[in-house]
């Protein structure tokens, strides 16, 4: 059998550990947050995923308690924390900027939440070796942030936010500053933090393969709504919508009206073409209007007529050669573009497919996800 | 470079010619008769000076302490508490003390005195002097403010911290170059002031500047010179002490940043 799978949203008997109900958070006449309702659960890596004015940040400082929704209500283990200031919250944040003291050493950036506890001077000291510890920060405790390099902030800050043991940890783009390999890296160091020390890990990001990566459960946001929340695989393999579908990595789009047929539904989607066929989990109307959510990994390409249900002819107009993948651009008859991957999983094939070739596009009935809009 | 040499003539020259003649023997300014520090001598022993000198510094300690309190608790509602009604109004008041003419100020302080019967004398210069360096301070310490990176505070008050400590124990060590410069400048100001001191002290109370300028209305004694010559010590020591203390920290903040590139 298979080990029991980390999803406490489907279990009915699960108390979340914040719940926004029906928050509201207006700026003036600008909306931020509309009418949101969403519960994250105790031990989840929950990230916030979304363009810039998104409402994200939002929702973030509003758990911090650096905002108050308009409207609604915050819970926290089931507490409203409407008239909790943010220095009464259990909640510790990372800050995008890091906010670490310029005056203080990296020890006491550290210590500084533990000394505001009034806690006794032996015990702080132990904590704070033990996230030095944690962090790999050991030979750098006496120095002052402006002496350490950026990664090393970036940990200081984490270090900092985690030495209270809050119940939840809050991250706004905590990796934003680094660059591609140690953001990587650190992406790693997150998530073995979150497990060993247990605490609640949201996250706000516009990095989407940071989201897929680190978190248990993504929410995509625009406009101040939820627009779908899951977990990475299903966000990727199962988009609610075209906006998910479209913004999280690369998809081909194609719009046409839904027939229901023997085995799922057939699609027309332009004059003199043949119908594709897709099968799918929502049920459409005879003549509805649909969206084909296709991942440009799931469309095969060759020279050959393939023998399959969907197969359109086609001809290359661009190759993106990545090193491990290539991405075809393939112009339909009509001048629809689709794009098809390939993994380039032998080092010396023959890369028999270039430019202006003629080439055949297929793939299955269940390759592509049948959307409303 | 002449006219280089031009300039810090006409504005060194008279300086020089001052602090020469302070060691002068005669009792004439204008007529050399070898070099003796007797002035100097003098100048301790004459107590009307030396009482003004005493007061000058008290009333400078005093008012550039409040009006840099003052001062920096303006900056942080102007620059912090964003939009409020009358927020253009309140600013333009802070500032508007920097424009005024020193006369006008004086006169009205002076008005306001008579008018609530309070005795002129060092209270009541301390009172003006920090009216008027206040608003110095609260230009500095905001521009200052300004540049402030406000997650800091909010990374304090997440960390445990009531708003007053947030300010007790960040804010304030960070703005604390801005807040001591804005306490010299206060401090320069209120030694150097002559017209609203004039209009404000009162018999029992004398500032330096006040018996300089009523001295010398008698004649140039060779002991004003002697003072200037102290004063003009000091001021040069202490900018020079400052200029040296912020360039060394400076390029050592610079060396250390470097070697945290280099070991990152």
């Amino acid at each position: 059998m298979a080990e029991s799978v980390f999803a406490p949203w489907n279990d009915p008997d699960e108390k979340p550990l914040i719940q926004f109900r029906n928050v509201t958070k207006r700026f003036g006449d600008f909306t931020a947050i509309d009418n949101l309702t969403q519960d994250i659960y105790a031990k989840e890596f929950f990230a916030l995923l979304g363009p810039s004015g998104c409402g994200k940040t939002t929702m973030m400082r509003m758990l911090a308690g650096f905002e108050t929704p308009t409207d609604g209500q915050i819970l926290i283990a089931g507490q409203d924390v409407a008239n909790i200031p943010p220095n009464k919250r259990a909640v510790n944040m990372m800050f995008q900027s890091y906010a670490l003291f310029p005056h203080l050493t990296v020890a006491d950036n550290i210590a500084f939440g533990l000394k505001r506890e009034g806690k006794p001077k032996d015990e702080i000291a132990a904590r704070v070796a033990e996230m030095l510890r944690l962090t790999k920060l050991e030979r750098f405790g006496a120095r002052k942030p402006h002496q350490i390099s950026g990664g090393q902030r970036q940990r200081v800050a984490l270090a900092r936010s985690l030495a209270k043991a809050p119940k939840l940890l809050l991250l706004d783009e905590p990796l934003g500053a680094l660059d591609a390999k140690l953001r990587q890296q650190t992406q790693f160091e997150l998530m073995d933090i979150q497990e060993k020390t247990g605490t609640t890990f949201v996250i706000v990001t516009h990095d989407q393969e940071e989201a897929m990566t680190v978190a248990s459960r993504v929410a995509v946001m625009d406009e101040g709504r939820i627009v779908q929340v899951a977990t990475p695989a299903d966000i990727y393999e199962q988009p609610n919508s075209v906006y998910v579908a479209d913004f999280i990595g690369d998809v081909n789009i194609i719009e046409g009206t839904a027939t229901p047929g023997s085995a799922g539904y057939d699609i027309a989607w332009a004059e003199g073409q043949s119908a594709f066929h897709a099968k799918s989990t929502r049920d459409f109307a005879n003549g509805q209007r649909c969206f084909l959510a296709m991942r440009p990994e799931k469309v095969a390409i060759s020279t050959d007529e393939p023998d399959a249900r969907n197969k359109i002819a086609g001809k290359i107009i661009d190759i993106a050669y990545l090193g491990n993948i290539s991405t075809y651009h393939v112009e339909l008859p009509g001048g629809r573009m689709m794009k098809a991957q390939t993994a380039n999983t032998r080092r010396l094939s023959r890369r028999t497919l270039t430019w202006e070739d003629p080439v055949w596009l297929s793939w299955t009935d269940t390759a592509a996800v049948m959307l409303e809009g | 470079m002449v006219s280089l040499t031009l300039g810090f003539a006409f504005l060194y020259l008279p300086m020089i010619i001052l602090v020469i003649y302070s060691f002068n023997e005669s009792k004439l300014v204008t007529v050399w008769a070898g070099f003796s520090t007797k002035w100097y001598g003098e100048l301790l022993q004459n107590e009307a000076f030396l009482d003004a000198a005493w007061v000058t510094i008290r009333v400078a300690v005093v008012s550039s302490t409040i009006a840099t309190v003052l001062g920096t608790m303006a900056a942080l509602v102007l620059v912090r508490a964003g939009r409020f009604a009358g927020r253009t109004l309140f600013s333009g008041m802070i500032y508007a003390p920097l424009v005024m003419p020193e006369v006008i100020t004086g006169l009205s302080l002076l008005l306001l005195f008579i008018g609530i019967g309070l005795d002129r004398g060092i209270v009541t210069i301390i009172l003006a002097h920090t009216t008027f360096s206040m608003c110095y301070v609260s230009v500095v310490v905001s521009s200052r403010l300004v540049s402030f990176d406000q997650s800091l505070e909010e990374a304090a008050l997440d960390l445990g911290c009531t708003p007053f400590d947030a300010f007790r124990l960040v804010t304030l060590p960070i703005i604390a170059p801005a807040v001591i410069s804005g306490w010299l400048l206060a401090f320069t100001l209120s030694l150097d002031d002559l017209v609203i001191a004039s209009f404000t002290a009162g018999p029992s109370a004398t500032t330096l500047p006040i018996k300089i300028f009523s001295a010398v209305r008698l004649g140039v004694s060779p002991e004003i010179n002697a003072l200037s010559t102290i004063m003009i010590a000091i001021v040069t020591v202490g900018v020079i002490t400052a200029s040296l203390a912020s360039k060394r920290a400076s390029t050592r903040q610079q060396a250390e940043e470097r070697a945290a590139m280099r070991t990152s």
